[in-house]
């Protein structure tokens, strides 16, 4: 201990540039894996039920979507006739009716069968017994969507013609579905911004546990002339990557889940589901869920630290 | 009289009260040259470990005015503390040793926050401590070394940056007589040869003979008494000691 040993060289050139520590000086500067815990697994089960619900709600919405575009422009005409030679009469009047009209594109009559066989689960055996009256089916593709001005044009045209006829926009039927999508949709909404809050409660409660347990450290650094900003950097790399552990691993489980929901539901064969199937701009909002909450964490993290350094001198 | 005054420390009728208590430090006015030693002394509770936390930054006063090399405390903002502590080196009382990080890592702070090359760490700290001759210690963390040892890795610590102030709380409290000369010699090196001012709390006075140059600012109560003319004048050019 006789005399100093050589200085290093920016101890000599005086003032040192204020730098964030970098790599394993980083790592040397407070106790490692601090967050070590619940926090990863809880970040992974809140971004999971994020992703599901987002899926849910983007196919929800596609769904909604599908069903109200393929009815939208389409109108239902029907023939209401016990007269089963009449009705063919009227039906057929009301066709070449409907065929004149402009706006109208496509007009196609549902055949008996068809009826038939819709009905038959409501009405049983009698449905095709002829017992029972079943009233003719027109289906009318217009070229613009059946608002409710075009439905009266066409009502007024066919009923001067063909009376007891009735006319009606198909998308009228949907209406309560699309509205109670809508309801889940923002259902849907509300959960992920709940599981936002409560995934930004959680990384603030360990980032102020954690900076409880480092305060003799960062008191020590303080005096030593760490600055706000190299502290709360080292908090933010240790909460960085246990929210990207997190998230990495909810996500997974959650598009394992979707996909799985997807290959059940696919496998009901129903026409209506097959427009509930997710994009690929929906899997892109999907994958950024997890870069969302990692974003959330880092940000909580950030703001808690900061707030518990400003009580320092 | 001609001071530096970027380099100097002027404390202005500061005091310093805890909550609502009485204050346990009133009306200090000095000023700390440049260059000088200076011994504080007084007995336990006399306000020691509360001035040098002041002087280390740790403790903002109650009131007065303190200006330190050239910047003023009170006004000044704090997001240029880290800059300013930079420039001092701390032997605390009970060394505050990160308990984790070897005794190398601990020596390394300074440097590494204040974002020195990796390699040029490497190099000074395995100097620095051949230097306090714990070169064979360096992988070793605090709780596994001796208080002697310790305190040389605070100290280690303390100088490894080249501070212009070095602030060291009773130093020798917990080393034997001949480490305790060790450490002031030490502590002369740094003043005499990289021109840093040294300000050494203790109470034991047979410490004061060992450093013939050095200044003594004695605390009673509070208060501050000058039986060197520590607080009148600047030391003298080439040395440390009052006219």
């Amino acid at each position: 201990m006789s005399s100093l040993p050589p200085l290093p060289a920016e101890a000599e050139e005086g003032e040192p540039a204020l730098e964030r520590p970098k790599g394993r000086a980083a790592a040397r500067l407070l106790p490692p894996q601090r967050l070590t815990g619940p926090i990863p697994w809880m970040i992974a089960i809140l971004i999971a039920l994020v992703v599901i619900a987002a899926a849910g709600g983007l196919a929800l919405r596609n769904l909604s979507n599908a069903a109200s575009s393929s009815l939208s422009s389409a109108v239902s005409v029907q023939v209401i006739e016990p007269n089963p030679d009449l009705r063919a009469d009227r039906t057929a009047a009301a066709v070449k009716v409907l065929t004149g009209l402009p706006g109208v594109t496509a007009v196609r009559t549902v055949p008996e069968a068809e009826l038939v066989a819709m009905l038959e689960p409501w009405l049983g055996a009698g449905a095709s017994s002829g017992d029972v009256p079943i009233p003719a089916l027109i289906d009318v593709e217009l070229a613009e969507s059946a608002g409710p001005a075009e439905v009266a044009r066409i009502a007024e045209a066919v009923k001067a013609q063909v009376p007891g006829s009735r006319v009606d926009a198909q998308g009228d039927f949907l209406v309560p579905v699309n509205d109670a999508l809508v309801a889940v949709q923002w259902l849907v909404f509300a959960v992920a911004v709940m599981v936002a809050l409560a995934t930004a409660a959680a990384v603030w409660l360990a980032a102020k546990n954690a900076f409880v347990a480092a305060r003799d450290t960062v008191e020590i650094m303080h005096l030593l002339g760490a600055s706000d900003r190299q502290i709360a950097a080292v908090f933010l790399r240790d909460v960085l990557r246990e929210a990207v552990l997190g998230a990495a691993l909810g996500a997974g489980i959650g598009v394992a889940a979707v996909w799985l929901l997807g290959q059940q539901f696919a496998a009901l064969g129903s026409g209506m589901v097959s427009g509930g199937v997710l994009t690929l701009t929906d899997w892109l909002v999907i994958g950024a869920v997890p870069l969302a909450g990692v974003l959330l964490a880092g940000l909580t993290a950030r703001i808690t630290i900061a707030l518990a350094l400003k009580d320092m001198l | 009289m001609s001071e530096n005054l970027a380099g100097h420390v002027k404390f202005d009728n500061v005091g310093l009260r805890y909550g609502t208590d009485p204050e346990v430090l009133s009306n200090l006015s000095f000023t700390l040259y440049p260059g000088s030693f200076y011994f504080l002394t007084g007995a336990s509770g006399a306000g020691k470990t509360s001035l040098l936390k002041m002087l280390y930054l740790a403790q903002a006063p109650s009131r007065g005015a303190i200006r330190m090399f050239g910047q003023d405390l009170v006004t000044m903002p704090r997001s240029r503390l880290p800059e300013l502590r930079r420039h001092l080196g701390v032997v605390f009382q009970n060394f505050r040793l990160v308990p984790y990080l070897t005794a190398f890592d601990n020596v390394a702070l300074p440097l590494r926050l204040a974002g020195t090359e990796e390699k040029k760490v490497q190099r000074a700290v395995g100097d620095m401590l051949e230097w306090v001759g714990l070169a064979h210690r360096a992988h070793a963390v605090p709780p596994t070394m001796s208080g002697g040892e310790q305190q040389r890795v605070a100290i280690a610590r303390a100088v490894i940056a080249r501070p212009r102030m070095l602030i060291a709380d009773e130093p020798t409290g917990n080393v034997d007589p001949d480490m305790a000369l060790k450490l002031l010699r030490l502590f002369e090196a740094l003043n005499n040869r990289v021109g840093t001012t040294v300000v050494v709390a203790t109470h034991d006075v047979h410490l004061l003979k060992k450093v013939p140059d050095s200044l003594i600012m004695r605390l009673h109560k509070g208060q501050l008494s000058d039986p060197t003319g520590a607080l009148r004048y600047p030391p003298k050019p080439g040395g440390s000691s009052a006219p």
